[in-house]
């Protein structure tokens, strides 16, 4: 993403024109615009001319327009962002208050304009901004019958394809199908690599099964390669990585971003380092539990005494409809900040972000141990577990 | 992908629109597969229209057909001037033959296909109790193909005891009836079709008196008549017990066994030397094997390799998939499953365990080998905990490889303590466990009591055999309603596809209708085997191969269940357990995503409440909303799966309630279900 302006008043609302680049800028932008924000960008629409005669002609023009947002869509496949909302500056073309729906483009300069523009939100342009972060990880989980093959970028996995395939089980005298079965699977796989894997910006490929599945499908795909003469695959053979995963499905990638081999090759991303965070507040949930919280209210009372030591953090959560509630939120991660602990913003994208979702959101392991919290109801959970 | 597809809502009048249109031939449809085809072409049969509408000469004889004075039901009419169209009968006679027929299937149901009525009328010219007896007659020497109607005044021939097999036309009747009774099946939109046809026109094919109509005729006519349904599904219903009785009576009882413990205990190479002992393997085989093994030099993995087939297994020495095989014992047919002990393939192992009816656990004796498979994070532990949460309830314990230790008394027994106090603990009465020393590679005291004289001194117990001998079979729950859980799916010899498992509950007959769940697709039972032999028939315990119809391989995947039209499996994605929870590394907290392994079925699922954190022993309420869950803690959660799936409370069918959660790689936790939300 690129930074074209930031004016921002000392109220804190303003506007910030941005670049998209990549299709992972679409979802930095997902994550920055609010509902009641405006969005200047240029857009095509459809207009309708009356002539004085009263016959009406149609054509499509190219304008640039300002709506107030109404709605946010995000197809995570795609990486495509619809806004819609109201038509809020005067047009050529396009009455006040008409509805649009604004298509961000890459490469096209929009401009957010926001009431306020709170920390989280600032944070979250700088880091889009930042050129160093990108590094792509593709990895293939699988299992006999089972393979997703994903893509890791800084903020994102994506699952690029979810193979599922029968295999027929060895029986007696019937062996060859479940050998032919494995290879239709195995040949399945290699397409899905081949058609979504950029190997010219992919820095490696991680094979994780459990048992020999991933060394099966290596010698496979490398025979396969040799037979088919397929360069792509001979010369990047070495940015293939065998590791252990315990099954095919998704959230087996936590195992994998674990692994230290792993961690070598992708040391800055962004995905590894939640993964580990996320593992050490369950061990310290195991070990010490009064040290570790998770919850809105725990952590409100946690950060009350100055206790959070890692404060984990959704950015679902800041995405909420509720401005009320992403006000509170966004005063939590500053007022911790303030006190020196350290805010970690897990993207809802990553595995850990799922996972961390799934527990409220919020998670911190504090300084020192706070029993009291323990004992005091969760009688708040069942609000949040939505 | 094939599994995503939703199949569940698919209208299937849809599906045979085409049907509709006039001479459009099933060949045109090229893309369908034979097995597809063959139901199309049936299908057709049964909407007879193509040619018929282009003569116009039974118009006429509609008009007749619906004048009669029967006050019989609607639906009779076409199916009455269809077989009389071909007859040229003048309109006296057709009236009378109506009438004989009508009289005909009063007393006899539908169990004889339409043509024969007919033409038995008309041999005795329209005289109706010379027709019926001689019907009869037919019907009663070729025993056994149709089944008694009850609650009808039928001649004493007919009142036999029931006797497999009873797949006929007449047994096939009560199964499509049934799924009128649930409204959205696909006989059923294919009978109010054709019904509503019948108003208008009468069309006819000579194809209606082709053998593949006869099925589905009667069964059309039954579905006007609802007092007979009733009776009929009754009477099925009381009928499987004594099927079985009947069938399996008089046979060794079939007793499952899978066969655990930790890598390399020697669980393959004891099973195939029992194998070997039995005469099971013949000799030249195990010759073939002897020689092959020395070859790469492994040679005391030459009786492993009866199990063990696959080049791959064979190479790395280990099973990877359960093995399959059987022998016979003084008093029951033994059926093992040998899973595999590798830490990895725990899943395969989980697919073998829930097959099972008892457990047989071979530890290796060998110093330094048995610690390590039983401390934590090994396998005995693991498989051990594991088919005691799949419901298996007696075990035997090999302890293998005796003979390294000099058949060590104090070896044994040291060992024997320490399974003791874990089994104990894990579940398992001390009464239902027992302890035999013995030797894979060397044979000792399996097949035959011991010679070893090291042995005797202490050992006077029986035998691995006769301790097999002397399980419980389990109770077989014949008379509940269908469920069969799939965990193989693979293309037969003929046509359609062969879906392997084990049926939990009930009876599958050749030609029954069975609903695929969680998809909800008819298929119909082509042929049955237990075991590689053909069968008619299939109990609850069995292990059976069914070869399908009606649907597509691809939309069956491993974990389907194939469930009873009319007691349908319940299907959902979100459920209520109570969870036991295992040694874990991390706590369970809400949101911990992990694997469900419910029968062969394997799938990622969340925790998303934990509801309330239980006494172990008690049961009572400890804390509400606990913030997670530690090591041995028992608790009510719930949980939701990815995708819908079929689940039975635990209470209602104890193999379909049970599910293990299992995390990288280690079991953390088993659990009942205790309550189905409908989502």
């Amino acid at each position: 993403m690129k930074l074209v302006f930031k004016n921002i008043e000392k109220d804190g609302s303003g506007s910030i024109a941005l670049i998209p680049e990549e299709s992972e800028d679409m979802w930095h932008a997902y994550n920055l615009i609010a509902e009641g924000d405006s969005v200047t960008a240029s857009t095509v629409r459809k207009v309708q001319i009356e002539s004085s005669t009263g016959s009406s002609s149609s054509n499509r023009v190219r304008t640039t327009l300002t709506i107030s947002v109404e709605t946010i869509d995000f197809d995570t496949q795609a990486c495509v962002l619809r806004l819609k909302g109201r038509n809020i500056v005067e047009n050529q073309y396009v009455k006040m208050g008409a509805y649009h729906t604004l298509d961000l483009e890459l490469n096209r300069k929009f401009a957010l304009h926001k009431p306020l523009w709170d920390s989280v939100a600032l944070e979250r342009v700088e880091m889009a901004c930042d050129p160093a972060a990108s590094a792509d990880v593709a990895a293939v989980v699988m299992q006999e019958g089972l393979a997703h093959v994903c893509l890791i970028t800084p903020s994102m996995t994506l699952v690029r394809s979810k193979i599922d395939v029968n295999i027929p089980r060895k029986r007696k005298g019937f062996v060859q199908q479940h050998e032919k079965g494995l290879n239709k699977f195995y040949d399945a796989v290699m397409q899905g690599i081949l058609r979504h894997i950029d190997f010219s910006i992919v820095k490696c490929v991680i094979l994780a099964s459990p048992g020999f599945v991933k060394d099966q499908f290596f010698d496979y795909m490398i025979q396969q390669a040799i037979k088919t003469d397929n360069k792509l695959l001979l010369e990047n053979k070495s940015k293939f990585l065998l590791v252990k995963a315990s099954s095919g499905f998704k959230h087996s990638l936590k195992e994998v971003l674990q692994e230290p081999s792993v961690l070598n090759k992708i040391s800055d991303t962004k995905a590894a380092s939640e993964v580990k965070l996320l593992e050490s507040f369950y061990t310290m949930l195991q070990l010490e539990p009064a040290k570790a919280f998770y919850g809105k209210k725990h952590i409100e009372r946690a950060n009350e005494a100055m206790a959070i030591e890692t404060l984990m953090i959704s950015d679902k959560l800041f995405r909420c409809q509720d401005i009320q509630k992403r006000k509170e939120y966004v005063s939590i991660v500053d007022s911790s900040r303030e006190n020196g602990s350290d805010v970690r913003i897990f993207s809802s994208m990553h595995v850990s972000g799922e996972q961390l979702d799934q527990l409220t959101g919020i998670a911190a392991i504090l300084r020192f141990p706070m029993p009291e919290l323990e004992d005091s109801d969760g009688d708040d959970s069942d609000a949040e577990s939505d | 992908m094939a599994r995503h597809r939703n199949v569940r809502n698919r209208n299937y009048s849809d599906d045979y629109d085409y049907d509709d249109v006039y001479g459009h031939s099933v060949e045109e449809d090229s893309c369908l597969s034979p097995s597809d085809t063959a139901q199309w072409m049936y299908d057709r049969s049964r909407n007879q229209q193509a040619i018929s509408n282009f003569l116009d000469n039974h118009n006429d004889i509609q008009e007749e057909a619906e004048e009669l004075p029967e006050p019989s039901v609607r639906t009779l009419d076409r199916r009455e001037s269809m077989d009389l169209r071909g007859l040229n009968l003048n309109e006296e006679d057709e009236a009378k033959l109506m009438s004989c027929l009508d009289e005909l299937r009063n007393v006899l149901g539908d169990t004889i296909p339409e043509n024969i009525l007919v033409q038995s009328v008309l041999t005795h010219k329209f005289n109706y109790n010379k027709a019926l007896d001689e019907i009869l007659n037919n019907k009663s020497k070729d025993e056994g193909k149709c089944k008694p109607q009850p609650a009808i005044q039928v001649p004493t021939v007919l009142i036999e005891p029931i006797k497999a097999p009873i797949l006929t036309t007449g047994d096939k009747t009560p199964k499509v009836i049934a799924t009128k009774i649930e409204p959205n099946k696909v006989a059923v939109i294919k009978g109010f079709k054709i019904e509503d046809e019948n108003i208008k026109s009468c069309p006819q094919t000579p194809r209606d008196q082709s053998p593949a109509n006869r099925e589905r005729t009667p069964s059309r006519l039954e579905q006007a008549d609802e007092n007979k349904v009733i009776i009929k599904i009754k009477e099925n219903k009381s009928d499987p017990n004594t099927q079985f009785l009947n069938e399996r009576g008089s046979d060794k009882d079939h007793l499952y066994i899978v066969v655990i413990g930790h890598v390399d205990a020697g669980k393959s190479t004891l099973m195939g030397r029992i194998l070997c002992e039995l005469g099971e393997v013949s000799q030249r085989t195990l010759h073939k094997y002897e020689q092959e093994s020395k070859k790469i030099g492994k040679q005391s993995f030459m009786y492993a390799w009866v199990l063990d087939e696959t080049g791959e297994e064979r190479v790395r020495g280990i099973t990877m998939d359960v093995g399959r095989a059987q022998f016979e014992t003084k008093t029951k047919k033994v059926i093992i499953l040998d899973a595999p002990g590798h830490a990895d393939f725990i899943p395969n192992m989980i697919t073998g365990a829930g097959q099972a009816d008892v457990a047989l656990l071979v530890v290796d004796a060998t110093r330094g080998e048995f610690e390590s498979g039983f401390e934590l994070g090994g396998q005995t532990r693991e498989h051990a905990l594991l088919v005691r949460s799949l419901g298996v309830n007696q075990l035997a314990v090999a302890v293998n490889k005796l003979d390294t230790t000099n058949w060590s008394q104090e070896r044994f027994d040291e060992i024997t303590k320490k399974l003791k106090a874990f089994l104990k603990q894990a579940g398992f009465k001390d009464s239902d466990v027992t302890f035999v020393p013995c030797s894979g590679l060397t044979g000792e005291n399996l097949v035959k009591n011991s010679t070893e004289p090291e042995l005797l001194k202490w050992y006077s117990g029986p035998s691995l055999l006769e301790v097999i001998d002397k399980f419980n079979v389990p109770q077989r729950l014949v008379s509940k309603p269908l469920r069969l859980s799939i965990n193989d799916i693979f293309k037969g010899t003929g046509s359609g596809f062969c879906v392997a498992g084990r049926i939990e509950n009930g009876v599958i007959n050749k030609g029954d209708k069975v609903l695929v769940c969680p998809t909800k697709e008819m298929a119909e039972v082509r042929s049955l085997s237990i075991n590689d032999l053909v069968s008619n028939v299939a109990f609850a315990g069995d292990q059976v191969s069914v070869t399908l119809s009606g649907v597509e391989m691809q939309n069956v995947s491993i974990g389907y269940i194939l469930s009873d039209p009319i007691q349908q499996v319940p299907v959902t994605s979100r459920f209520e357990a109570r969870l036991v929870v295992f040694n874990v590394k991390v706590p369970i907290t809400k949101g911990f995503p992990v694997l469900i392994h419910h029968q062969s079925l394997v799938e990622s699922a969340n925790i998303i409440k934990i509801k309330a954190l239980l006494n172990k022993s008690t049961g009572e309420v400890l804390k509400k909303k606990p913030r997670c869950l530690g090591n041995n803690s028992v608790a009510v959660v719930d949980i939701e799966v990815c995708r819908p799936i079929c689940i039975e409370r635990y209470k209602d069918v104890k193999e379909l309630g049970r599910v293990m959660l299992r995390v990288a790689g280690v079991t953390i936790a088993a659990g009942l279900v205790t309550d189905i939300f409908t989502t």
